[in-house]
């Protein structure tokens, strides 16, 4: 299928701005979804227009504040309060804010660094000499000490 | 000036087969807020990927929710897919359509059985089983599971459907066409389902869009979103025109979801017609590396899943974003000005799946 995705890197501090052009050009708020990395949360804002997908991203500290985009987009309010909950990032100005009382968790932040180790990835193949030719290892064989 | 009060609506309630809840705050019988808690029952399935490879995660996919069950399965498998740069062959494609457009009917048949018994016709809710039941009938023995179907695996399907098997498959669901119009019919026409439908809960265009709502609820009001026309699965060898009505009420969505049936069938029948010989699968080499936003259209809208690997058998992060998440501000949105006695319709038009909401 393939379907074409963009997705564009910024800068958290140009994120309100963005995201009001994105607005003003009739894009609708799909997703904002949170990765967990080695030391820090990539934050990906995902759009929409005449299916159009468009991907904002950045990534933040755990100790970052963010800025709310729910004055912009009203429905940004649920995703913003279950990043807060499930990942322990601070969201300011969300529009209705929940407290961390959207998700009932058993851990307190399960999706934080500490509770969330990053899968290590296959560790590279040990680049193996190449086998000598057929030749050379008569030879050596014909050189090794006899043993008694 | 009324006096404000709070009347909490959920977790259980009778029009509820799952629970969420809404705290309503009225003047007189008039909804002036609606505040909505979930996480009832949240089960963190996300982070199951630490314990599941991305083959094994399949089952747990399938797993999401009962009535969107190979709809979760097929958008993760396409993510990983996508991934992984792994062709699918086109018999496959063609097979992920037909079951997903199978689950799709007897999610609406089963949405108009519920909707029924709210109603108060518990002999229409009877009906309405009765013919879910057929297509659960066709879905066990064509995949071996009536709820969850276990048939979709990553580089393509696992179970292959005859030719024999197929033409019958039509043959029962055109059979079928005639109960479900008749069927339909009360719905459509009967007084007391208009009298408590029409111009309720009525949520415009420009409010769906804005909202981002999806699914039934959004074409209802006017906005033709429907994954299917992206062409994922076999729906780019498919003519499929998304279904809108442009009433924005209770009713709209209702005959939304009847003509939605239809249209399935009709997907059916075509894909019946096309679907070549070949292989159902390809072998799958290597591990995912890399990242995808898969989107499908479930019964309730668009779903995405968002699939992450950095070469590691077990997924960096694999997350869902499910119709009626986004959806729930649009509800809040339709509540807000409605009166107390017509909540349960409304609510049930929307036909929120908490199951997939608390994945």
């Amino acid at each position: 299928m393939s379907e074409p995705q963009e997705i564009i890197l910024i800068e958290k501090n140009n994120l309100l701005g963005i995201v009001s052009d994105l607005f003003a050009e009739g894009y609708r708020l799909v997703q904002i979804g949170c990765t967990t990395l080695q030391s820090a949360y990539e934050l990906n804002y995902s759009f929409d227009k005449e299916y159009h997908f468009k991907n904002l991203r950045f990534t933040v500290a755990p100790e970052e504040e963010i800025q709310s985009i729910s004055v912009i987009y009203p429905n940004a309010f649920l995703y913003e309060n279950e990043i807060h909950d499930l990942f322990g990032l601070t969201i300011k100005n969300i529009t209705i804010d929940y407290q961390g009382k959207l998700y009932r968790t058993a851990l307190k932040v399960p999706f934080s660094i500490e509770n969330c180790p990053v899968p290590e990835p296959p560790k590279p193949k040990k680049e193996t000499p190449p086998e000598p030719p057929e030749s050379q290892k008569q030879n050596s064989a014909d050189t090794k000490p006899q043993e008694d | 000036m009324a006096h404000k009060n709070i009347i909490p609506f959920g977790p259980q309630h009778p029009v509820l087969p799952e629970p969420i809840h809404f705290d309503l705050v009225t003047e007189d019988e008039k909804i002036v807020d609606a505040i909505p808690s979930i996480s009832y029952v949240h089960r963190g399935l996300e982070r199951l990927v630490e314990k599941r490879d991305f083959i094994d995660f399949v089952h747990i996919a399938d797993r999401i929710c009962g009535l969107c069950s190979f709809m979760h399965c097929m958008g993760y498998c396409q993510a990983v897919e996508e991934v992984m740069g792994i062709q699918v062959p086109e018999r496959a494609l063609y097979l992920r359509s037909i079951w997903a457009e199978l689950a799709r009917i007897h999610s609406h048949i089963f949405w108009l059985g519920v909707s029924a018994d709210a109603f108060g016709y518990e002999s229409l809710f009877m009906q309405s089983l009765r013919l879910r039941e057929l297509v659960l009938d066709i879905i066990e023995e064509t995949t071996g599971g009536r709820v969850i179907f276990g048939s979709c695996k990553v580089g393509g399907v696992r179970r292959d459907i005859d030719s024999e098997t197929l033409k019958g498959l039509v043959a029962r669901l055109t059979n079928m066409k005639a109960d479900l119009d008749e069927l339909t019919s009360v719905f459509i026409n009967d007084y007391s389902i208009q009298h408590r439908l029409v111009g309720v809960g009525f949520f415009s265009k420009e409010d769906a869009y804005t909202l981002g709502c999806v699914g039934p609820m959004a074409r209802a009001s006017g906005f033709a979103l429907d994954m299917r026309t992206l062409g994922y699965a076999a729906y780019k060898f498919l003519e499929i025109e998304p279904v809108v009505e442009y009433g924005g009420d209770c009713y709209a969505r209702c005959l939304v979801r009847i003509r939605e049936i239809f249209q399935s069938m009709d997907l059916i029948r075509q894909a019946a017609g096309k679907i070549s010989e070949g292989p159902i699968d390809v072998k799958v080499k290597g591990t995912p590396n890399g990242e995808y936003f898969s989107r499908v259209e479930q019964p309730r809208g668009e779903v995405i899943h968002y699939v992450k690997g950095n070469g590691s058998k077990f997924l960096q992060r694999f997350r869902v974003r499910v119709p009626t998440f986004t959806n729930i501000p649009g509800m809040i949105k339709v509540l807000k000005g409605s009166q107390v006695a017509d909540v349960p319709n409304i609510i049930l038009t929307l036909d929120p799946c908490i199951s997939c909401t608390e994945r």
